[in-house]
């Protein structure tokens, strides 16, 4: 697919200069029935132009996190504590004027989904350029805008023409590039992509990934992945937190967790993920059900499913330490995984 | 193709509604081995949880439940008639229909033109309309129809007489036993109609759904007022006959439409296909999968046709086509015959507590549709 | 699980399907005879053995949920025929009529991609299972009951009896699909289609579901046709794979065969896009243009030609070609095979 990037802005980064760190960050639901501890003490930082993976099962408080960072949860949400900065700035504390600034302009999303979110009665075209319309008002001639779009749809391997067709006529895997299109438009530093390619076939999703990376690499952006499969984001990512019942549990480079998993969730995970390359190993299933984050359970929060847990964790909450290189695992028996993998396999 | 549901489980994540330990089926059957309780008994309570989770909800809607309240006000009043006739009420002065009472009101009599036409009347007036040998500041009883409202005396009316000397209030609670009986029989047909062409139509397609739904077409483009007007020209219109008209023309039209398309958003799940595939025929996959699903929209429904089909017959009774015995329209009717529809408020005895009735019940139903709709739509609910 | 050898080809096949089409027509209107028609499935034949487990894979649109509906009748082919065997019962599935459906149903189940919509929101776990056993009139109340606390007991929903009353709503996703497994099982079906029943699942419980369904068949001694897009999930349910591509089956084999030697451009595509999760391996990619269209009145000529890399003359002057033998019962639908072995190696 040729492309033309060139003409995009590429911004200088610097790879050890934090973009965003989300500080011991806290989120509740209120519902009638109380309140869901959906986001509980997660802190991670993404650096300019890193790819960062959440992974975990569904309702272990990934998209959370995401909408989190946007400020885009439903009303009954609440910040119980933490921050979120963004270059410095705590999102939390911006009006809802400023935060819409910071949307889309600096932070964009690809949702699940968002390919279905075209306006069918518009063109692609112009529904882009109503974003680039809000977020600089005057400041691009039509033409400009025309040129620009054309530059956005060429960079995601769709040809210009497409601008003037209808959503209808697009494909799931065009449309899915369109938003990727759309989430570009305003150069952002950050896009948050939540499950990008969960609705695609195998061989588009595996386009739309390489895309999203190329691109990535080539404008200077950092990029959060959110996904439940984690071998979607292997190969796209530099850093991976591993989720569980609103709590990160695991997080550090992907080739460290892929290779030495020391959470037994995220050991679990791994194992429980079926491949077509290498030996076709025995899987192991994870038994039972998450926890209702309603009343979650006490001390560490995954040991009635842990095959590891002894008394120590039902009774006392593991903190997320820094087992060397980044690699911070909350675990008490993280020494030991290792040795009990073993014994598992056996 | 592989959307996984991340949505519909953080919805569950969030309402803790998910119940691991099975505490739900202890509480069924007391503690006991399942299979030692009748499995009737287990459907009954079943049964009882869902009402009593869905009163809870409603009950938390606070336009569901005034609507609610308005309703039960007018269920007191239908009541109350034949209570107030069999105890309080002598039926010939408080017959709804042939009771009569005159009020005698008295005036002074004047010369010349009266300055308080309600207190005095003039000396030729009450010549003319009594007893020549009246003489000026003599005081006289004079019958009066419509009589405005009178608190005491033997035979009070507490809303006036109309102008043939039958009581307002009377007549007023008789006719909301007519209402609620013609919005039953209507709902109940609209709803019964509509749910099975609704369901066939969906299930079927095809030309069955071509055919019915574009006899829906036809009945929407008719004119349903002028059609009901011809039709009681040539039927005895009663308020039966009424309420199957419109229960069959609704029931064919417009609704028949809304809930085939609610029917078609459940012919497409996959259960329909599990139901198929488990050896169910048409009728059961219709009966047993399809109907109970589109049942709680079409309760729904019940409630706006019970709004329409009085607002109809008061609209048909004030034109006086329809072959009652007293209807709220009807009152409306009897003051326009008699003239005094277009009196102002001078005589609102004679038109507001009708047309307030007719308000307020369609506004209750309305209500209540609108409470039902949050507990059938969860998408409305506030979290 | 080891990798279970193909089954002895003596007997005759449970399922033998033969040049089965769907062609759906698109309507122009009530009066007008539909003159396009979108080939869902296309001529496609396979035979599959008792006890195996046989996948189809394939993108979405390419015809394997088609197939898999005309298999259990909820859709009838507009071609070709399904023969279904089960000891002395013998049928033409297309031919089965009337009072002869519930004998069918009995024996061929089926179990759905989405384990939120499978299931009536308004009826019990009891009433769900026990759905074919109340339609075809089997066994008392009590009967049914007892038959499915044996079920739920099977599929790992325990304590049984207190599942029995609970609404689907109640339960997790890998828990529907569990009694999706058991509803299948309820009637001792000796063939479920099986339409991706792990896609919508999260991968962590995904494997859980596999494996029951693996040791239900095997214990229960039923075949499955197991349906998917993911290509490592049917590595491990099945013994034999065969992919779809825009309604046409162009490669068949044994799983382990197809996935270290795939032969058509579509497979070695296919298994290049598949994510791995292991982000230290590279893989060689296979690129292949465009997305999937609708095979709507496809031309004569190889189905897979506009998106192929290795498309060459001979594919575009023949018609779309036969499936031929490529090593032990492996069939390949491509015309240059060799050439194609003999490239890409060259390329490594």
């Amino acid at each position: 697919m040729t492309t033309s990037l060139e003409n995009l802005e590429t911004r200088q980064i610097d790879r050890t200069k934090p973009l965003l760190e989300v500080d011991r960050l806290v989120m509740h639901y209120k519902i009638k029935a109380g309140e869901v501890s959906a986001i509980e003490d997660v802190s991670f930082t993404v650096h300019q132009g890193e790819a960062v993976g959440l992974v975990g099962e569904s309702g272990c408080g990934k998209t959370s996190v995401a909408l989190s960072l946007l400020r885009l949860l439903p009303s009954n949400a609440e910040y119980v504590s933490g921050e979120i900065r963004f270059n410095g700035e705590d999102l939390l504390y911006l009006s809802p004027d400023e935060m819409r600034q910071h949307r889309w302009k600096d932070i964009a999303m690809v949702f699940q989904g968002a390919m279905n979110s075209w306006n069918p009665v518009y063109r692609v075209g112009d529904q882009i350029r109503e974003t680039l319309d809000t977020h600089y008002r005057g400041a691009m001639s039509y033409d400009q805008q025309r040129e620009h779009m054309e530059r956005l749809f060429s960079s995601v391997g769709l040809t210009p023409e497409m601008l003037d067709r209808y959503p209808h006529e697009f494909s799931g895997g065009m449309r899915q590039r369109a938003v990727i299109a759309m989430a570009l438009a305003c150069s952002p530093e950050l896009i948050i992509a939540d499950e990008p390619t969960t609705a695609l076939d195998v061989i588009v999703q595996d386009q739309i990934l390489k895309e999203l990376k190329r691109i990535q690499a080539e404008l200077g952006m950092s990029i959060i992945y959110i996904s439940h499969d984690i071998a979607v984001i292997a190969e796209v990512t530099d850093s991976l937190g591993v989720m569980y019942a609103g709590k990160l549990v695991e997080y550090g480079p992907t080739s460290t967790i892929f290779a030495r998993p020391r959470h037994p969730y995220a050991y679990l995970l791994l194992r429980s993920t079926p491949s077509i390359t290498g030996p076709r190993r025995e899987l192991a299933p994870l038994e039972g059900e998450p926890p209702n984050l309603l009343s979650p359970p006490t001390g560490c929060r995954f040991h009635p499913r842990c095959p590891f847990a002894t008394d120590k964790c039902v009774t006392d909450e593991p903190p997320l330490e820094e087992i060397g290189d980044g690699h911070r695992v909350a675990c008490w028996h993280h020494e030991q995984v290792p040795e009990l993998e073993e014994a598992l396999h056996r | 193709m592989t959307t996984p549901p991340i949505e519909a489980d953080d919805e569950h994540a969030r309402s803790g509604q998910r119940d691991p330990d099975g505490a739900s089926t202890r509480e069924l059957t007391d503690g006991a081995d399942v299979r030692t309780v009748p499995i009737w008994r287990i459907r009954l309570r079943l049964l009882g949880r869902s009402v009593g989770m869905m009163w809870g909800l409603f009950r938390g809607n606070q336009m569901g439940m005034l609507g609610l309240g308005l309703i039960a006000i007018f269920a007191a009043m239908a009541i109350a008639h034949p209570v107030l006739m069999a105890t309080v009420w002598e039926p010939r002065i408080y017959d709804p229909v042939v009771g009569y009472d005159a009020v005698m009101t008295q005036y002074t009599v004047v010369e010349g033109e009266p300055t308080d036409p309600t207190a005095e009347i003039s000396l030729t007036e009450a010549q003319l309309r009594m007893n020549p040998m009246i003489d000026v500041g003599e005081v006289i009883n004079i019958p009066t129809q419509p009589a405005p409202p009178t608190l005491t005396g033997e035979t009070p009316h507490y809303l006036g007489t109309d102008a043939r000397g039958r009581d307002i209030l009377s007549q007023l609670l008789f006719s909301t036993r007519a209402a609620f009986f013609l919005g039953a029989v209507a709902a109940l047909t609209t709803v019964f109609i509509a749910t099975a062409v609704g369901a066939i139509a969906a299930y079927f397609g095809g030309w069955i759904d071509g055919g019915l739904m574009r006899f829906a077409d036809l009945i929407l483009l008719m004119p349903l007022l002028p059609v009901l007007i011809v039709l009681s020209a040539v039927l005895e219109m009663s308020m039966l006959v009424l309420g199957l008209i419109i229960g069959v023309l609704s029931g064919f039209g417009g609704v028949a439409i809304v809930l085939k398309s609610q029917a078609l958003s459940i012919t497409v799940k996959s259960y329909i296909d599990a139901a198929r595939v488990a050896g169910g025929g048409h009728w059961h996959v219709i009966f047993r999968h399809i109907i109970p699903n589109v049942l709680p929209l079409s309760f729904l429904f019940m409630m706006f046709g019970v709004t329409e089909a009085i607002a109809i017959e008061s609209t048909l009774s004030f034109f006086g086509l329809l072959n009652v015995d007293m209807t709220w329209g009807l009152m409306i009717n009897s003051a326009q015959n008699n003239g005094y529809l277009l009196s102002g408020t001078s005589y609102w005895w004679l038109l507001f507590p009708a047309g307030l009735a007719v308000t307020f019940i369609c506004f209750g139903f309305f209500l209540v549709g609108r409470g039902m709709d949050e507990v059938v739509n969860p998408r409305l609910r506030s979290r | 699980m080891t990798a279970t050898l193909p089954p002895p080809r003596t007997g005759e096949p449970l399922v033998e399907i033969r040049d089965l089409e769907m062609h759906f027509p698109i309507s122009k209107g009530l009066f007008r005879a539909p003159t396009d028609f979108v080939h869902a499935v296309d001529g496609i034949s396979l035979d599959i053995a008792p006890g195996e487990s046989v996948g189809l894979v394939g993108e979405s649109g390419c015809g394997k949920s088609s197939t898999g509906r005309m298999l259990v009748k909820l859709m009838e082919p507009t071609g070709g025929s399904i023969m279904f065997r089960d000891g002395d019962y013998q049928r033409d599935v297309a031919k089965v009529k009337g009072s002869e459906i519930k004998d069918f149903r009995a024996r061929v189940q089926m179990i759905f991609q989405d384990p939120y919509e499978s299931m009536n929101p308004r009826r019990t776990i009891f009433d769900t299972i026990s759905e074919p056993m109340a339609v075809q009139g089997v066994g008392s109340v009590a009967e049914r009951e007892e038959r499915v606390l044996e079920l739920l007991q099977l599929v790992g929903l325990t304590p049984a009896a207190s599942f029995l009353f609970r609404y689907p709503h109640e339960l997790s996703g890998g828990q529907r699909q569990r009694v999706a497994v058991a509803r299948a099982l309820v009637m001792n079906p000796t063939f479920v289609v099986a339409d991706e029943p792990t896609s919508m699942l999260d991968v962590s419980i995904r494997i859980s579901i596999m494996e029951l369904m693996t040791k239900l068949g095997r214990d229960l001694g039923v075949s499955y046709l197991y349906i998917t897009h993911d290509l490592a999930v049917a590595r491990y349910m099945c013994d034999r794979i065969a992919v779809m591509y825009l309604g046409k089956i162009v490669e068949i084999g044994p799983t382990e065969e197809i996935l270290a030697n795939p032969k058509h451009p579509y497979t070695r595509a296919l298994l290049s896009a598949v994510p791995v999760p292991d982000p230290a391996l590279k893989r060689p990619p296979v690129e292949i243009k465009g997305g999937i269209s609708a095979a709507i009145n496809p031309p004569p000529e190889c189905r897979f030609i506009q998106r192929c890399p290795f498309a060459a003359q001979v594919c575009q002057e023949n018609p779309h070609p036969p499936l031929e033998q490529q090593g032990d019962r492996h069939f390949v639908a491509c015309y240059r095979v060799d050439e194609i072995d003999s490239e890409t190696e060259a390329a490594s």
